[in-house]
């Protein structure tokens, strides 16, 4: 572990995609963010902003054409996705990326359980570990703790959801990465979903990077904001300027930095419904 | 001894032999979602490899574990192609079937390898039991003895941390990737075991009977296949162990039927067209009652 290093360092990261083709895109524009312990940063930007990209980097689903990730000092900027995994809880936008719909509930924990960890010849389930799946479903209060041998392709979005979230959480990862998670479900389901996503972030003080497209939601949660806009980190603000900073500050903000007017709708337009 | 008696006493052998192959087939069609098309060649490889090294001397314990280590040496080939050299799965897993062909025939230095003055492990099997090694009854307990041996450890291995690893991956390889698991590995380990099952069947039959042959594996694959679907179509099952025994026994009862239509006087070479009428019928018809009954039906798989 370096000195002093903050949790995750992204240092200038630049992705291109299809490069060398007419359809070539800088997705990422040598982009530098440093993560401290127990930041809880919302990331907001339009479509095509790079947000996704930025957690496709630092989750190491492709790597970057320059630059480099370090988590706790240690240079993972190489190491495939697999091999970094027990670093990060990630949940998608899409339940089904999360979760496997073919394995039951308890299948699915026992595996999340074991991130990162050498998977051998032990029974994958035993009844302590089922009691300590059912001590971390009950909470959710979905009733998902009395069904556990349930598959989970037969349950609904907001329910697989849930179990991704607790896969995600449930070997305490260094760095939990959200990537609109709750956008697919009703208000309601969504409501559910990011109320438990709020208790487990705040009861095991997990360091945590959440996408969302909504700037009221950006605003309302979370201690620290970034705005990205055509690949780049263009707005960075802390806890106390988050505070006192209203939705047309944060459009101020954005325009005097992008140098051009705000004009995505959904992110000016739709209430934060959380 | 009557008709019935034979057709279901033949089946029942047929049907645990091949129900090796069926679970073969279940693991990589059903488990990985790897469509393996190997299988033709793994089995004569199995069959094969015991065969010459029966008649080079060898105890044919010596000549079915050989079987099985060369079948999970070509399902581990299979599986490297298509991870690591990126070859489409079937693909992958035809070009090995070809391959194999070659290979089988180097191996066997011919057409085929006779093992009638040779020991088996039928033989073996009888001198142990007292029985004849020529009954139906022994063949019957030697496949079962093996049955229920490969059963049991595959549905303990299924259940550990690392094969819940294999059935993961064949259900969401992104999920398996993001929590830290090696699909690659998986993969590899999967497709070979399931083409070590395939193997050991492949030699388990040469030595009942009597010979391996280069055209022994064709349609293999095929029937593996029958047998899964047939299994599933009938019992529904659920869970690691039922799965297992589905597979088992839709091996049985396509056997059966293909026992019985030999007895009603079709000749061997129709086996084949009955098979894939077997495979066809299985397929369709819960689709054409879902058709029938306005309910939705998600589009065909390209596999």
């Amino acid at each position: 572990m370096g000195k002093n290093a903050s949790l995750l360092q992204v240092r200038g990261i630049t992705k291109i995609f299809s490069k060398g083709t007419v359809d070539e895109v800088t997705a990422l524009d040598d982009v530098s963010l440093d993560v401290n312990a127990e930041d809880y940063i919302t990331i907001i930007g339009s479509n095509g902003a790079g947000k996704t990209t930025l957690l496709n980097v630092i989750a190491g689903i492709f790597p970057p054409e320059e630059g480099e990730v370090l988590i706790n000092g240690d240079d993972i900027t190489k190491l495939p996705e697999h091999r970094r995994a027990r670093y990060f809880g990630r949940v998608h936008q899409d339940p089904k990326i999360g979760t496997g719909a073919k394995l039951t509930i308890e299948e699915n924990l026992a595996f999340a359980l074991l991130r990162g960890q050498r998977r051998g010849l032990k029974a994958a389930i035993n009844e302590q570990r089922r009691e300590l799946f059912r001590s971390t479903l009950a909470p959710l209060g979905l009733g998902l703790e009395s069904r556990l041998d349930a598959f989970v392709g037969t349950l609904s979005s907001g329910q697989r959801q849930s179990i991704a979230l607790t896969m995600a959480t449930i070997s305490n990862p260094t760095l939990l990465l959200l990537d609109e998670h709750v956008a697919n479900l009703d208000p309601r389901t969504a409501q559910i979903v990011f109320d438990l996503t709020e208790m487990i972030v705040q009861r095991e003080k997990l360091t945590t990077m959440m996408i969302t497209h909504n700037m009221e939601c950006a605003l309302k949660y979370g201690n620290r904001l970034i705005m990205m806009h055509r690949g780049k980190i263009i707005v960075d603000i802390g806890q106390e300027d988050k505070q006192k900073l209203a939705i047309n500050d944060l459009i101020n903000a954005f325009e005097q930095a992008a140098g051009e007017k705000l004009v995505d709708e959904a992110i000016l337009l739709s209430r934060c419904e959380l | 001894m009557d008709a019935v008696g034979v057709i279901l006493g033949f089946s029942s052998y047929e049907g645990l032999v091949f129900g090796l192959v069926a679970i073969g087939v279940y693991l990589t069609l059903r488990v990985l979602a790897f469509p393996d098309l190997t299988v033709d060649g793994s089995y004569t490889l199995g069959g094969a490899t015991s065969a010459v090294l029966i008649v080079k001397g060898f105890n044919p314990l010596v000549g079915i574990i050989a079987a099985l280590v060369a079948g999970l040496c070509a399902g581990i080939i299979t599986a490297v192609l298509n991870t690591k050299l990126r070859l489409p799965a079937l693909l992958a897993g035809i070009l090995m079937m070809v391959g194999l062909y070659s290979v089988n025939l180097r191996i066997m230095g011919g057409a085929n390898v006779s093992l009638l003055r040779e020991p088996t492990i039928f033989d073996q099997a009888g001198g142990l039991l007292g029985i004849g090694s020529n009954t139906i009854g022994l063949s019957i307990i030697v496949a079962l003895l093996i049955v229920v041996i490969v059963l049991l450890i595959l549905n303990w291995f299924l259940r550990t941390e690392l094969g819940l690893g294999l059935r993961a991956t064949g259900d969401n390889e992104e999920m398996v990737r993001g929590l830290g698991s090696d699909t690659n590995k998986n993969l590899i380990l999967g497709v070979s075991i399931a083409n070590g099952l395939v193997a050991l069947a492949g030699s388990v039959v040469a030595q009942a009977q009597g010979f391996a042959d280069v055209g022994m594996g064709i349609g293999m694959v095929v029937m593996g296949l029958a047998s899964v679907i047939i299994g599933e179509t009938l019992f529904n099952p659920r869970g690691v162990a039922g799965l297992l025994l589905a597979g088992i026994s839709g091996a049985f009862i396509y056997r059966l039927i293909i026992t019985i239509a030999l007895r009603l006087g079709l000749a061997p070479g129709d086996l084949k067209l009955i098979t894939a009428l077997l495979v066809i019928a299985a397929m369709a018809v819960p689709y054409i009652k879902k058709k029938i009954r306005h309910e939705w039906i998600p589009p065909a798989e390209r596999w």
